[in-house]
C-alpha cells in the first residue's frame, strides 16, 4: 500500500519587542535568572495585564506578511491549566477570534512552487522555564521567558513530505526575519515548532489519526522527526494496529519519537474571554498604512531578481532565503554587472570560507565591494578565475582589497602572446610524446600541457589565450 | 462628641481650623477599636503604630504649611484584598495568611496621595465570596447593631468598622452586592461605582468583569468625598474609563425636582420582607414630596440575575484563583510527594469550603461539552440584562430598589445553605451585571432595630445623580444620626 503523509506545523515565534506582553519588563535573552520579572509577569495577586501595542503591531505585520486577512476585531481569551512555568494558572492567549487568519506561504520545491495554507496567526504569552538541578531531586523557574510575545502560527494541513516542512519553515523564518521582528533563533527558543502527522493511503480523502511531535530543535531535527514519525505510522498500519492520537517527544539523539501523553490525558484548557483586557479594535487605515509600509518580502525579491538579474531560481532562492545576503548580493550587483558570477561567487566560496572559520558571511572581512572588485578584476581579463581563488582567500585573511592583493603578489594574468609563445614552445619541445599523442588524436593529452604552461607562468597565463595559441602550435 | 463618631467632611472642617490633630483622630479611633471590637470584630489586621506615625507626619507637613491631600489626616480601613506594599493581605483566606503585599494597589496610591491614613484590614469573606462576612480565617465579624447578626457581606469589616466607629472611611469591593449588602444590613451608606470608574489594579480579583471598589461611609457627603479621590482613568487597568476626576462633592445639594425615578416591579415580589417593603415605599414617597417623579418600569430578566451571575462569576474566579498554587507564595503544603499532590494538598488546605465550592461551579460551566449551555448562554442573558436597564433608562434617570430582601440575618443562620445564602444578593447582583452604578443608604429600621436599606441604581458614570437623590433622601430622615448601642 502506498502512504501519503498529511503534515501540519504550529510555529512559535518569539517578538524581539522592548518589553514584556503585558508589563514593562525587558524581553533579552540570556539575563540571569528570575531579573526580568515584575508583580504582573509573577502573577501577583491584583494585578492586570496592559497590552503591549508593539507586539499586536509586529503581530498584524507578521499576518500581512503571510498574506492573512487581519481582524479588525479579535479579543484575548484565558487557556486555563496548571504548571510552575504558568505563574497564573492560565496563559492569555487567543481562542476563537486570533488576530491574523486565512493566509499562506509558497515555498519552492526542487523548483516547483508550491502554497501552503496559514489557518491562523494569534498572540499569547510566552511561560516560563523549568530549570531542573544538576543534582537531587529539586526544580526552579526562570520566569524571564513568561510573559514575552509569542506569535502562533497554525498552518493548514498541506505539507505532504519532510522536505517540505523543511521548506516551510525555511521561508517563514526568512518572512520573519525580513520584518526584523524576531530573532529566529531556535537554539535559544525565539523559534519553536511543533508538527501534527498523519499519513493515508494515497488517493483518501479522509484524513488519518494524527499524532502531534514536540521537542524538535533545528529545522533539520524537524525534518528528521517527520520522516521517522511517518515511517512510524506505516510500521504500525502495516502491522494491522491502529494509530493512537498521542502527543509525542523527539528524540534527536536517539533519533526517535516517544509517547508522552495520550489524548485520554488531554488537558480541557476551558478557554474562555479574558476579562481584564478589552478586545483589540483596529482601523482598516491602520491595516493599510502597515501593509503600504512592508518591506519586500522574500518570495517577490526571490522573483525580482530572476527578472533583473537573470538568475536561475535555484539562485535566486538561496540568495534571497536571509535578507542580510540578499542585500550583500545587491551591493555587489549595484557596482558590478557579472550577475551569475557575483552569485556563484558567494553561494560558493563566501559561503564555504566562512564556514570553514565559522563565521557569519556577514561578519567576513570581504565586503560586498571587494567582491565586486574582484569579479570586474576577473571579467576584464586581469586575473583568471584560477587567481581570482588565491586572491579571494587572501581577502578573506587579511581584509585587503583585490587590487592591492594582486599588486602585492604579482598576480596579474599573462595576456601578452609573445610572452606566452614562449612558454609554449617551451612546453611542446619539452614533451615531444605527448605532442605525438595529441597528433595521433588523443584530445585529452592537451590537457597535460595546458598544465605545463600553467605551471611555469605560475597559474597567471590567461586560459583562453593559452588554448588557442598552443592549438596554433600544434598545428 | 468623641471624635470617632465624626464624619470625615467634619473632621476635616475641624483639622482646617487646627482645633485637633490627626494624631488625636488616629488615638480616638483607636480607642474606639479597643473598647468595641473584641465584640464587632471588624479588622483582619489594625497597625496603631503605623497609622499614628502617618497621622504625625500629616500634623508635621500641616504645621510647616505644606499642601495637603484632600483627606489628609482621616483615618480609612482597607477591605483585606486591597494591596498595599509590605502589608499582609490575605483576602480573609488561610492561602494568602502570610501573604504581604509587594506593590501599591492604584486606590492605595491615590489614598497616599490624598494623605489619609491606614489604620488597617477590615474582615471579609474569603475570596470574597459571600453575603454575611462569616467565612474568614479572621473570625465571623458581628453587626454594631446587633452582634448576634451577620453584618452582610462580603465587605462586612469594613460596613461593621464605619457603623460601629471603629473607622472614619473604609473601601470595600462589589462584585454582586459586596458593598451595598452590608452597607443595608449595617445601616451605613456604600456606593459600587460604574465598571470602570475605579482602578481594579490591586484589587485581588474574585470575577474580574464584576469587581469594583467602592467607599462605605458614614453619609452620602463622605462617600461623594472618598469617590472624587479614588477614581479616575488608570493606564494600569485595561478596563478604565477614560474620564476626567469629577467633583462629586460639589453637586450633591442640586434639587432632585423632576428627577425621574424608575420603580422596577420585578423587585417588589413574594420573599421581599414586608417590613422592607413599607420602608422603601414611604423613601419613594419621600422622594415624591422632594419633587421626583415616580415612574413604574419593568426589568423583564431580573429572575435570571442570580442564576447568570453565579455562572459568570465563578467562572472567573476558578481561572482568577488558579494563581495560589503555593509555587511562587502565599500557603504552601507541608510535605507532598510530587507536584500534583502539591497543588492538590496546597489547595485543598488553602481554600475554605465557599471558594471551593466556586472554584467547582467556575470549573464545571467552563468545562468543554458544558461552555455553551452555561458561560456562553449566561453571557446572553448578561446582554439581555444590560438591555432592561438600557430601555429603562430611556425613561428614568435613576431607578430606586430594596438593597437586600431582609434586613440583617443571625449569624450562621444561612451558612450551610448556599442557596438562600446566594438570594440575598438578589436585588444587588444585576447591577454588577450591567455594570452599573448603585448606592444603598439607610431608610429606616425593622421592628426589631435592624437597619434598611434602600438602593438607587444609575446609569453608566450617573454616579452624580444618585449621590444627589441619596443625599436629598438623606437630609430630609434621621437616619445618618442613629448610631448602634455597643457598650
Ligand atoms: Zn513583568
Amino acid at each position: 500500500m502506498e502512504f501519503e503523509p498529511v503534515i501540519g506545523l504550529e510555529v512559535h515565534v518569539q517578538l524581539n519587542t522592548q518589553s514584556k506582553l503585558f508589563c514593562s519588563c525587558p524581553t533579552n535573552f540570556g539575563a540571569v535568572p528570575n531579573t526580568h520579572v515584575c508583580p504582573v509577569c509573577l502573577g501577583h495577586p491584583g494585578v492586570l495585564p496592559v497590552l503591549n501595542k508593539q507586539a499586536m503591531e509586529n503581530a498584524i505585520k507578521c499576518g500581512l506578511a503571510l498574506n492573512c486577512s487581519i481582524s479588525l476585531f479579535s479579543k484575548f481569551d484565558r487557556k486555563n491549566y496548571f504548571y510552575p512555568d504558568l505563574p497564573k494558572g492560565y496563559q492569555v492567549s487567543q481562542f476563537d477570534k486570533p488576530l491574523c487568519h486565512k493566509g499562506h506561504v509558497t515555498i519552492v520545491d526542487t523548483g516547483v512552487e508550491k502554497i501552503i495554507g496559514v489557518t491562523r496567526v494569534h498572540l499569547e504569552e510566552d511561560a516560563g522555564k523549568l530549570v531542573h538541578a544538576a543534582h537531587g531531586a529539586d526544580s526552579g523557574v526562570d520566569f524571564n521567558r513568561g510573559g514575552i510575545p509569542l506569535l502562533e502560527i497554525v498552518s493548514e494541513p498541506d505539507i505532504r513530505t519532510p522536505d517540505e516542512a523543511y521548506l516551510y519553515l525555511t521561508a517563514l523564518k526568512a518572512i520573519v526575519e525580513y520584518l526584523g521582528i524576531s530573532d529566529c533563533n531556535m537554539e535559544e527558543g525565539s523559534l519553536r515548532c511543533d508538527a501534527n502527522v498523519s499519513i493515508r493511503p494515497k488517493g483518501q480523502k479522509q484524513f488519518g489519526t494524527k499524532t502531534e511531535i514536540k521537542n524538535m530543535n533545528s529545522f533539520r531535527g524537524v525534518q528528521k522527526a517527520i520522516s521517522y514519525e511517518i515511517e512510524r505510522q506505516k510500521d504500525v498500519i502495516l502491522s494491522g494496529e491502529k494509530i493512537v492520537q498521542e502527543t509525542r517527544l523527539w528524540n534527536d539523539d536517539k533519533g526517535s519519537t516517544f509517547s508522552m501523553r495520550s489524548k485520554e490525558d488531554a488537558h480541557d484548557y476551558r478557554y474562555f474571554p479574558e476579562p481584564d483586557l478589552v478586545p483589540m479594535v483596529v482601523e482598516q487605515k491602520y491595516i493599510d498604512t502597515l501593509r503600504e509600509n512592508l518591506p519586500e518580502l522574500p518570495f517577490p525579491r526571490m522573483h525580482r531578481f530572476i527578472e533583473q538579474y537573470g538568475l536561475p531560481e535555484y539562485d535566486a532562492d538561496i540568495l534571497t532565503g536571509d535578507k542580510a545576503f540578499a542585500d550583500y548580493y545587491e551591493q555587489c550587483a549595484s557596482v558590478c554587472s557579472e550577475y551569475k558570477m557575483i552569485s556563484n561567487w558567494m553561494l560558493s566560496d563566501l559561503i564555504r570560507e566562512a564556514g570553514a572559520r565559522k563565521i557569519s558571511f556577514a561578519d567576513a572581512p570581504v565586503t560586498p565591494k571587494m567582491l565586486a572588485e574582484m569579479i570586474s578584476l576577473i571579467s576584464n581579463g586581469t586575473i583568471s578565475g584560477k587567481i581570482a581563488k588565491i586572491v579571494f582567500i587572501e581577502m578573506f585573511d587579511s581584509g585587503k582589497t583585490p587590487s592591492k592583493i594582486i599588486e602585492e603578489k604579482g598576480l596579474v594574468q599573462i595576456s601578452n602572446p609573445e610572452e606566452l609563445q614562449k612558454v609554449i614552445s617551451n612546453v611542446v619541445a619539452q614533451h615531444p610524446a605527448v605532442v605525438a599523442e595529441f597528433k595521433a588524436g588523443k584530445e585529452k593529452s592537451i590537457g597535460f600541457l595546458v598544465g605545463q604552461i600553467m605551471k611555469e607562468t605560475k597559474g597567471k597565463a590567461n586560459p583562453q589565450l593559452v588554448n588557442t595559441l598552443l592549438r596554433e602550435a600544434l598545428g | 462628641m468623641n471624635l470617632f463618631s465624626k464624619t470625615a467632611a467634619e473632621l476635616l472642617e475641624l483639622l482646617k481650623n487646627r482645633d485637633i490633630s490627626a494624631r488625636e483622630i488616629v488615638t480616638s479611633v483607636f480607642n474606639r477599636i479597643e473598647s468595641v471590637d473584641s465584640k464587632v470584630n471588624a479588622f483582619a489586621q489594625t497597625d496603631k503604630e503605623s497609622a499614628l506615625k502617618q497621622a504625625d507626619a500629616i500634623d508635621k507637613k500641616r504645621s510647616a504649611g505644606e499642601p495637603l491631600g484632600m483627606l489628609a489626616g482621616i483615618p480609612v480601613a482597607l477591605k483585606d484584598n486591597l494591596c498595599r506594599t509590605g502589608y499582609r493581605t490575605s483576602c480573609g483566606s488561610k492561602i494568602l495568611s502570610s501573604y504581604k503585599a509587594v506593590y501599591n494597589a492604584t486606590v492605595v496610591q491615590k489614598l497616599i496621595t490624598a494623605d489619609a491614613v491606614f489604620i488597617g484590614n477590615a474582615n471579609m469573606d474569603e475570596f470574597a465570596m459571600g453575603s454575611s462576612c462569616e467565612r474568614s480565617i479572621y473570625g465571623a465579624t458581628h453587626n454594631p447593631w446587633n452582634i448576634s447578626c451577620a453584618p452582610g457581606g462580603s465587605s462586612g469589616g469594613s460596613a461593621a468598622a464605619v457603623a460601629a466607629d471603629e473607622t472614619i472611611l473604609a473601601l470595600g469591593s462589589d462584585t454582586g452586592g459586596s458593598i451595598r449588602q452590608p452597607a443595608s444590613f449595617c445601616g451605613i451608606v456604600g456606593l459600587k461605582p460604574t465598571y470602570g470608574l475605579v482602578s481594579r489594579f490591586g484589587l485581588i480579583a474574585y470575577a474580574s468583569s464584576l469587581d469594583q471598589i467602592g467607599p462605605l461611609t458614614k453619609d452620602v457627603y463622605d462617600s461623594a468625598l472618598l469617590l472624587e479621590n479614588i477614581s479616575g482613568y488608570d493606564p494600569s487597568d485595561s478596563t478604565s474609563i477614560k474620564q476626567n476626576p469629577f467633583s462629586y462633592t460639589s453637586t450633591l445639594k442640586e434639587s432632585i425636582k423632576g428627577l425621574r425615578i424608575g420603580i422596577p416591579q420585578e423587585y417588589f415580589i413574594g420573599g421581599l420582607d414586608s417590613e422592607v417593603a413599607s420602608h422603601i415605599q414611604s423613601a419613594i414617597k419621600l422622594l415624591a414630596e422632594c419633587g421626583a417623579e415616580i415612574i413604574d418600569i419593568s426589568l423583564p430578566h431580573t429572575e435570571y440575575a442570580v442564576a447568570t451571575y453565579y455562572i459568570i462569576a465563578t467562572a472567573e474566579a476558578s481561572s482568577n484563583l488558579a494563581r495560589f498554587d503555593g509555587v511562587r507564595y502565599g500557603y504552601r503544603t507541608e510535605e507532598s510527594s510530587d507536584l500534583h499532590d502539591m497543588y492538590f494538598k496546597t489547595r485543598s488546605e488553602g481554600f475554605g469550603d465557599e471558594v471551593k465550592r466556586r472554584i467547582l461551579l467556575g470549573t464545571y460551566v467552563l468545562s468543554s461539552g458544558y461552555y455553551d449551555a452555561y458561560y456562553k448562554k449566561a453571557q446572553q442573558v448578561r446582554t439581555l440584562i444590560c438591555r432592561d436597564f438600557e430601555n429603562a433608562f430611556q425613561k428614568v434617570d435613576c431607578i430606586i430598589t430594596p438593597t437586600a430582601p431582609s434586613p440583617a440575618f443571625k449569624i450562621s443562620e444561612k451558612i450551610d445553605d448556599p442557596l438562600t445564602m446566594y438570594l440575598s444578593d438578589i436585588f444587588t447582583i444585576s447591577v454588577n451585571l450591567a455594570g452599573l452604578p448603585g448606592i444603598s443608604i439607610p431608610c429606616g429600621f425593622s421592628s426589631s432595630r435592624l437597619p434598611i436599606g434602600m438602593q438607587i441604581i444609575g446609569k453608566p458614570l450617573g454616579e452624580q445623580t444618585i449621590l444627589r437623590c441619596a443625599y436629598t433622601f438623606e437630609r430630609n430622615t434621621p437616619f445618618r444620626t442613629m448610631k448602634p448601642t455597643l457598650e
